[in-house]
């Protein structure tokens, strides 16, 4: 019934968060660009929320309407599939990325188009669509500024919202020397970007397909829409004569509507801002009369999502609108970047969306769930109110009881042990005291300079990708004791 | 094999068996406790969309009803304008003198070519949003097709008083006729374009205008 995702994120090959985190934790560039660009991000978000004073009662809607329609998902897409129609649009259906990606390219080929202009979509990315338009002979073109560096760099996204915040601006100064031939080039941001303009206009004016990703579809309506921020998604979706959007089937909204809640919210969770630059709506293509494509084609993705919506508790993943805030909340990320998550969707959404959709049992997918310490920043900040470590925390339940019938591991493996230990210990506060005392007693042989690194014997997993804090002198609970009776 | 639609919606209703058969979408509850009408005085709400407006980097004069002509006029001239697009249903008295005219009509559309080698294009707008300093286009009246406004490198827009709202809401409301009973494309412009993908260091103009100028048209 379940096919699951397909080699999308090559589950079988992926490394773990932990090895990958040390290959990023290593790089200083890298930890120096993140750790800028989350920090300015975060405060600057703060802010723009804290303009509303409705931003609770947004949230809670923008998660209402979501749950509403992820619950009656069969009915909504029917509904778009007949609105889009209704609208002239032409709508697919593709069971994975495999399908999709034949799809687009069977379009491409029918309009006799060796090249397309792509609009940043991780959609696209996560069905790998460049590369299979690649094998067809079609020629990709990435026209966001940082999906354009990434691309012609050859390397991979970093960063949801900024894609190419691993590179700074004498990379991407060689970069396009290099890659569009141009000589005496600044690396002066708005240079660089002057470039970047020139280049791609002729692409938007010569294409014959765009292709882009959705943030938002309306079943009621047939509208799809694109949010951005530098125009490149404005000439995709109105220069080619044909345009084909690739949208997972949790990017249904039920009304036109519901948008009056969606661009509060994304904007400001996302950059920070009032209001993106651009945000285009367009319905199928009976607009005016030579106002933009007069070929639409809408392709729903599946590839795994239905596996997601399966899990009761984990299907508050498909909430997602992709604003990136979490990313930006996460101390972990902060400090590790995106490749170390080996996914399209890095960060907390990414540790609890990655494993739901290529299925657990897959070292790499697996250790996700683990690639957090709890601390529920994410939560916080998601506009849509994913409950992030919820989700997190049942996954972790998950990895280990497919470990346990896969018969890797048992009850006497020692996380198993310890978990249950904990459980125990943390619901009874004189348990938890003294084994506070005993661990303080206990630990001596083992802390050096401030800090744990590495415990003995089957403990020592733990400590193999984390130091840990020793015991305080005096504990919390100590503390407040003595401070009350005082 | 079945086709892709049927085991989509299969997957999709067996994901769902926890759901009961005749809870119905309306039975989900959404509470929308948010604002939908913004209670502030239409001074404020005018004052707040020329402040934010301005914030996106946008150029932007309060003007008079009967100042309009000769703001165009000014600005174009400030800009150093020679050939400027116009939508076909432009008001007669915005038209600027001295200009080349590259006029569109409903059976003759420019070619792209014309409006990559323009200087500037001139339109109206549907609405503005003041809570987001937001300027929405619906292919309406005085603002042509979406690719007028999308290859000149100088927009020049003529906002209205009395099409500025308040909130976001208000805006979706009053676009629901165009989008549901005519199908048009809808184009929200909250300042030039703009990329922070370089060191997060904001450029201002990557692919659209890279210069918005707003005229806000008062009574007096």
């Amino acid at each position: 019934m379940t096919a699951g995702a397909t080699d999308a994120f090559s589950p079988g090959k992926t490394p773990t968060f932990q090895e990958s985190a040390k290959v990023s934790l290593a790089d200083s560039q890298l930890r120096r660009n993140i750790g800028k660009a989350a920090k300015g991000i975060r405060e600057k978000r703060a802010a723009a929320v804290a303009e509303l004073p409705d931003w609770q009662e947004l949230r809670e809607a923008g998660r209402a309407i979501k749950e509403r329609t992820l619950r009656h998902l069969d009915d909504y897409l029917l509904q778009l599939e007949e609105s889009v129609q209704n609208a002239g649009g032409h709508v697919h259906w593709a069971r994975d990325a495999d399908e999709a990606n034949r799809i687009i390219a069977g379009i491409a080929k029918q309009h006799d188009a060796d090249e397309v202009v792509k609009v940043k979509s991780i959609a696209t990315d996560e069905t790998k669509l460049n590369e299979h338009l690649e094998s067809e002979g079609i020629k990709a073109h990435e026209t966001d500024l940082a999906e354009l560096i990434i691309q012609l760099a050859n390397e991979t996204s970093s960063h949801i919202l900024v894609p190419a915040i691993h590179k700074n601006r004498a990379e991407i100064r060689e970069i396009f020397m290099r890659e569009l031939d141009v000589k005496d080039l600044s690396d002066e941001p708005s240079d660089l970007t002057e470039v970047a303009r020139l280049y791609l206009r002729k692409k938007f004016l010569s294409a014959k397909v765009g292709v882009s990703g959705a943030n938002f579809g309306v079943a009621e309506t047939g509208t799809v829409c694109v949010v951005e921020s530098e125009g490149n998604g404005r000439m995709c979706t109105t220069l080619p004569p044909v345009l084909v959007t690739l949208m997972g089937i949790e990017k249904i909204i039920p009304t036109w509507q519901d948008f009056e809640v969606y661009m509060q919210l994304l904007p400001r969770s996302s950059t920070a801002e009032r209001m993106n630059p651009y945000t285009s709506f367009w319905t199928g293509v009976s607009g005016e009369a030579g106002d933009g494509p007069q070929e639409f084609h809408l392709v729903l993705l599946d590839n795994g999502r239905t596996d997601v919506l399966a899990d009761e508790v984990g299907r508050q993943a498909l909430n997602c609108i992709r604003c990136s805030a979490c990313l930006n909340a996460c101390p972990v990320y902060e400090r590790t970047g995106g490749h170390a998550y080996n996914s399209v969707y890095p960060g907390p959404i990414g540790a609890i969306l990655t494993p739901q959709l290529v299925g657990i049992g897959k070292p790499g997918p697996d250790s996700l769930p683990y690639a957090s310490s709890l601390c529920g920043a994410c939560y916080e900040v998601c506009p849509v109110k994913i409950n992030i470590p919820e989700v997190l925390i049942h996954l972790r339940g998950k990895v280990i009881r497919k470990k346990q019938s896969a018969g890797l591991t048992g009850k006497l493996h020692p996380e198993n042990v310890a978990m249950q230990a904990m459980a125990k210990t943390f619901s009874d506060p004189s348990l938890y005291e003294s084994a506070q005392r005993l661990a303080r007693i206990g630990q001596w042989p083992l802390a050096r300079s401030g800090a744990i690194h590495s415990l003995p014997g089957e403990l020592s997993g733990w400590t193999r990708s984390r130091d840990i804090k020793p015991i305080p002198d005096q504990t919390f609970r100590e503390w407040w004791r003595e401070r009350r009776g005082s | 094999m079945s086709n892709a639609k049927e085991t989509i919606l299969a997957r999709t209703r067996h994901a769902l068996r926890d759901v009961p058969r005749d809870e119905r979408p309306e039975d989900v509850s959404i509470e929308r406790g948010y604002r939908t009408r913004d209670e502030a005085s239409r001074k404020e709400i005018v004052d707040r969309f020329a402040e934010y407006v301005a914030e996106y980097e946008a150029t932007v004069h309060r003007v008079a009803e009967a100042d309009l002509p000769k703001s165009i006029q000014e600005a174009l001239e400030r800009r150093g304008v020679e050939k400027l697009v116009v939508p076909s249903d432009v008001p007669e008295d915005w038209l600027p003198e001295g200009v080349e005219l590259l006029r569109e009509s409903p059976e003759d559309h420019l070619s792209n070519e014309d409006l990559d080698g323009s200087d500037g294009v001139l339109t109206g707008c549907a609405l503005g949003i003041a809570q987001t300093g937001t300027i929405v286009l619906d292919s309406g009246e005085a603002q042509g097709r979406r690719i007028l406004t999308l290859l000149p490198d100088y927009h020049l827009c003529v906002v209205r008083e009395e099409q500025i709202v308040g909130l976001v809401p208000e805006a979706i409301e009053k676009l629901g006729v165009a989008v549901k009973d005519k199908g048009r494309a809808i184009t929200f412009i909250s300042g030039p374009s703009a990329t922070s993908d370089i060191e997060l260091e904001r450029v201002e103009g990557v692919h659209g205008p890279r210069t918005l100028e707003v005229l806000i048209v008062g009574a007096s």
